[in-house]
This record gives structure tokens, C-alpha cells and sequence, in this order.
């Protein structure tokens, strides 16, 4: 992998893209690496557009500044495409990732001619399937473990399984539908 | 063996909190500082530590709260930002001036107006002149370190002073990264029991603590203050010399980054100190002989060693995230002006840029014109305007 992978996330209030992010970092600090996770603060309202970011490197990062050119962008809710510019500085060698049911080059078209990878993810499906609620998160990290190559997939997926094996030591049962989620995100991001 | 984590830098000081256990803490949310006492109290809730948990209903309480304690001989710490500090002002002088070895863990945000929930420094330089030790830190991981040496430093006798210990807010307080903490045990051992060499309740000693002391009386005890912040710089030293044989970490007044041969360097406090170190790297790569010199004291002014790392530079930019609307600059570049001044170092131009105000964000860019226009007036000797706004 590249030294240091920047990536930009696009959610709305709400929608946990802040959390996201800071779990796409939990699980590559707990392959060995060096990561931030960070969300930018503005007006907090449900539903408003709102930005998080993550650096991971084998290295220390001491940059503290946001991303303006990242190697990744992901859209959790794919109507922001329409009032956010979320290609902006993003690199042609990167990719961006949307939760969408529509396909890669439906959404190509309305990028600004983003010459990039363009992925989707159709994660409120996949996540009403295996969870029986929406809860994107799970389906969209999953999909930027694929895409990014960040860290290895099995690394991730054990990684992932210990995490909710702790976080839902109480409610056990929801631990293989979260697992569900991750493997199918994996087989079912489009556009690679 | 060190613990490796990934915390919040709001998460890293109630975790330091947390290790030391300290007999009170007194505090009152504000953004982006409310984390740490919203973690601290969960500690205290679920018995992890035997602290007495004030739930104040101001920051003016909180600190008087935390003056109580101290005076009765317990160790006190609170956290807050901004306006939060604002509103402790009149007892942060008090808190200095009857010596009580008090731990303000201070996320900056700039103090309003306009209103703003965002990072800059006018927080903690609008209270440098209170008598408080401030250092500064880069990371979560200095924030950290910072908040268990921060104890040794106030309670220590040749000194007997509160400590402001400032982070980023939200730039490092709510950002995510790897930490090494250190076991639990150590930094019980490290910090030490605090015996207060006297207490409010000791009746077979009594002492009598901030009452009113008139003219002569007055200047004599300001001046034993002044004493006790030139005596801080050796115990800082110490301190930290001793907490780097248990970590490995390094600590000094300031941090040299790649000063040896620096030609251009820039001074700048806190997070914005690491994009900076990622610029030099980039300017070392092409040839260019840059450095870095990054205060982690403010109080006391680290002024010979200031002094003494700019002393061979040909420019040099100080950085300023507070503006001290004087009409002539920025209060770390008046100081390290003074500074170089009253130490004979006349070579270097010195220019000062205010920057970042409000949490307006810093990129790497912006530092490389910093770097660029010192590298112009080095060549051509012209420094040009002095007092200057980054990016605006």
C-alpha cells in the first residue's frame, strides 16, 4: 500500500459517518498502523451535510490539518451528490464510493467528469437484509476495506468479528448479521 | 511495556486524569472541552478512581471549588476552554497568587467574539500574565504526558504553582490517533502522593490563606510568585528528564526540529507544529536548510533557549494563532522578539504571522509560503512587512 492513504467522508447529520470514520481508523490501528480519524465540526444538525477524514499510514502522521486532496471519498446518502461537491481535489488514482442502488456509471455522469474509479454500494439493502434496520456504517466500511486495499480483508474481517464480540457481548445474536453485512458489502461493491 | 492505543486527545487527558486519581475535581462543560469531564465523571460513577466529582454550575465555581480543595491540602484539577476560562479569570490569579498547585487542563478555543466554537490560542494568551505555568502540546500524546507531569510540576516546592496544560481543541481534542499510555501503576508511582506542606484543615497548624495583604506585604509575595516561575524552568527540566527515563519521551522547554544547520525556521505553538514538521521534511528533500522550533513552554518564556536555538538562523517567522490587536504583533512573536533582543541575537530578521484564527483551517500550503517568504528575505535581506495575516 501506498505510505499514507487520505480519505474524505460525505454523510448527513446523523447518519454516523463521524463514527465511520473513527471505526474505518479503530480497525486499522488494530492491524498495526498509524491512523486519524476526524470529524469537521460546523453546524450540527440532523441531516445537514457534514465531512469526517481519515489519514492511515505505516508511518507517524503529524499533519493536523483536514484533506483536500484525498485518495478516497465515500458518500454515505447519495443525494448529497447533487449539493456537495464531493470529487473536489479528489485523485484520478483514487476512487469514490457511494451508497446508492443506482450503478457506477448512472452516478458517473452526475461527478462533474470525475475520471476516477466510481463504486457502489447499495448498503441500505444490504444492511435492512442482514441487520433488519439501517444502519450504513457496517455495509460502507466494509466497501472502502475492498476498494482502498488499505488492510488485508481477513485481517479486517477477524479484526471486525473481535470488535463486535465485545460491543455486543450482551446481545450475541446480532454479532453474525453485522459479520453478514461486512462479507456481503465486500462481494457486492460494483465498479472495482 | 507502554500500552498502545488510540485515543482523542479529550480522551488521553481524562485518561491521565484517571491514572492519577486526584482527590477533586471540580468542572463545567463547554465545547470542545466537555469530554473530558463527561469521561471523568463516568470514572467516577464506576468506581475506577476515589475522586470527589464537583458538579459545579460555573466555571468560576469550578475553579473557586478548586482553590478550596487545594487549600485544604487536596490535589485539584479541573478542565475547560475559552469562555469557560474567561469566566474563571478572577480566580486564576487567585489560584497563582496563594500558591495552590492546581491542574487547568485548557482545550483551546478562541474566546468570543465573534462567537466560535473553534481553535485558536486567545484562550491561554489572554491569561498568560496570571501566574500560571502553560505548557502546550502538539498531540494527543503530548497533552497526555503533559497532564501527569503537570502534577509533579505544580506541587513541587521550589515551585508551588498552578499549571495550564493547553491541546488543540477539536484539531487534537476530537481527532482519533495511536497514543502510548503508560501502566496504570507507574503513573501512580510517578505522580506520587501529594502531601500539602500545609492545609486549611489542619488545626494544629493554622495558616490563613488569601486574606487581604496591603501594599508592602503585597509586592513582597508577588515577588516570591516571580521566584517561584524562574525556579519552574529546572523543575520542568527535572521532571521531565525523569519521565523520560520511564517512557523514552523526550521532553525539554522547546522542541528543535531540524535546527542544527536551519538557515530559515519557523516558531509556532501546539498542532500546527507537526503540519509544520511535515514542510520542513518536504524543504529538507529539495536542499533547503529548514527548521523548526516549537515552545512547549510558554510560561515561563524559555527566553535564552529561544534565543539560543534562532541564534544562526538568516529569517525567521514567528506564528501566531491569537492576535494581541496591538497595532505591533502577536504575543509569541513580541516575547521571542524580546527574547533574541535581550540575548545580544541581532542576526536573524524576524517576521510574524498571525494565523489559523477561529479554527480557520492551516494547510500545508499555507506554511510552505511561510517558508517561501523566509527564504526571499534571506536572500534578498529585504524583510518587508512585519506583522503579517496568514491567508488573509
Amino acid at each position: 500500500m501506498a505510505n499514507l492513504t487520505e480519505i474524505r467522508w460525505h454523510g448527513r447529520g446523523g447518519q454516523g459517518a463521524k463514527t465511520a470514520a473513527l471505526l474505518l481508523a479503530d480497525a486499522a490501528f488494530n492491524t498495526g498502523l498509524y491512523v486519524q480519524g476526524f470529524p469537521e465540526y460546523g453546524p450540527e444538525r440532523m441531516g445537514a451535510p457534514i465531512t469526517a477524514y481519515n489519514r492511515i499510514s505505516s508511518e507517524r502522521i503529524t499533519v493536523h490539518s483536514n484533506i483536500y486532496e484525498p485518495d478516497f471519498v465515500v458518500v454515505v446518502d447519495d443525494s448529497l451528490i447533487n449539493s456537495v461537491p464531493v470529487t473536489k481535489g479528489l485523485k484520478e488514482t483514487g476512487a469514490i464510493i457511494i451508497n446508492t442502488t443506482k450503478s457506477p456509471d448512472e452516478i458517473r455522469e452526475k461527478l462533474n467528469g470525475y475520471k476516477g474509479k466510481v463504486c457502489t454500494i447499495d448498503a441500505r439493502t444490504i444492511s435492512i437484509d442482514c441487520l433488519g434496520k439501517y444502519f450504513p456504517n457496517t455495509p460502507m466500511l466494509a466497501a472502502v476495506i475492498k476498494v482502498s486495499g488499505i488492510m488485508d480483508e481477513n485481517a479486517f474481517l477477524a479484526d471486525m468479528e473481535g470488535s463486535f464480540k465485545h460491543k455486543f457481548a450482551k446481545k450475541p445474536e446480532v454479532i453474525e448479521g453485522n459479520m453478514n453485512a461486512l462479507k456481503r458489502s465486500m462481494q457486492e461493491v460494483k465498479g472495482l | 511495556m507502554s500500552i498502545r492505543e488510540r485515543l482523542s486527545g479529550n480522551e488521553a487527558v481524562a485518561t491521565a486524569m484517571k491514572q492519577i486519581n486526584p482527590d477533586v475535581v471540580a468542572a463545567f462543560p463547554i465545547t470542545p472541552s466537555t469530554e473530558i469531564p463527561q469521561y471523568f465523571s463516568s470514572f467516577v460513577a464506576n468506581g475506577q478512581v476515589d475522586t470527589e466529582f464537583v458538579a459545579v454550575e460555573s466555571e468560576h465555581s469550578a475553579m473557586s471549588a478548586c482553590i478550596g480543595a487545594s487549600a485544604a491540602g487536596a490535589r485539584a484539577m479541573t478542565a475547560t476552554s475559552s469562555n469557560g476560562m474567561s469566566l474563571m479569570w478572577e480566580m486564576l490569579y487567585i489560584a497563582a497568587s496563594s500558591r495552590l498547585p492546581i491542574v487547568l487542563n485548557l482545550v483551546n478555543r478562541t474566546v468570543s467574539g465573534p462567537l466560535n466554537i473553534h481553535n485558536d490560542h486567545s484562550d491561554a494568551m489572554g491569561a498568560r500574565d496570571a501566574g500560571w505555568i502553560q505548557l502546550f502540546s502538539e498531540t494527543n500524546q503530548e497533552a497526555y504526558d503533559n497532564a501527569i507531569m503537570a502534577v509533579r510540576i505544580a506541587e513541587h516546592k521550589d515551585v508551588r504553582l498552578p499549571v495550564m496544560v493547553c491541546q488543540d481543541g477539536f484539531i487534537t481534542s476530537h481527532a482519533i490517533e495511536n497514543i502510548e499510555l503508560i501502566e496504570d501503576d507507574k503513573v501512580k508511582a510517578f505522580v506520587g502522593e501529594y502531601k500539602a506542606p500545609w492545609s486549611l484543615l489542619d488545626p494544629a497548624h493554622p495558616v490563613a490563606c488569601g486574606p487581604l495583604d496591603l501594599q508592602h506585604f503585597h509586592y513582597a509575595h508577588k515577588r516570591q510568585q516571580a521566584e517561584a516561575m524562574r525556579n519552574a524552568k529546572k523543575v520542568i527540566l527535572e521532571v521531565s528528564k525523569e519521565f523520560e527515563q520511564m517512557t523514552g519521551r523526550k521532553y525539554e522547554l522547546l522542541e528543535k526540529y531540524m535546527m542544527d544547520d536551519a538557515e530559515v525556521a519557523v516558531v509556532v505553538l501546539n498542532s500546527t507544529a507537526g503540519t509544520a514538521k511535515y514542510v520542513v521534511n518536504a524543504l529538507r528533500a529539495k536542499g533547503i536548510k529548514a527548521g523548526l522550533v516549537k515552545p512547549r513552554v510558554f510560561r515561563p518564556f524559555p527566553v535564552e533557549e529561544i534565543a539560543d536555538a534562532l541564534k544562526n538562523c538568516k529569517a525567521v517567522a514567528v506564528m501566531d494563532k491569537a492576535d494581541s490587536l496591538n497595532a505591533a504583533g502577536g504575543p509569541l512573536f513580541t516575547e521571542t522578539a524580546s527574547a533574541m533582543l535581550v540575548r545580544g541575537v541581532t542576526g536573524p530578521k524576524v517576521i510574524n504571522y498571525i494565523y489559523g484564527l477561529g479554527g480557520t483551517d492551516v494547510r500545508t500550503d499555507d506554511i510552505e509560503t511561510v517558508y517561501n517568504r523566509l527564504l526571499d528575505i534571506a536572500s534578498t535581506g529585504n524583510v518587508g512587512e512585519v506583522y503579517n495575516y496568514l491567508g488573509i
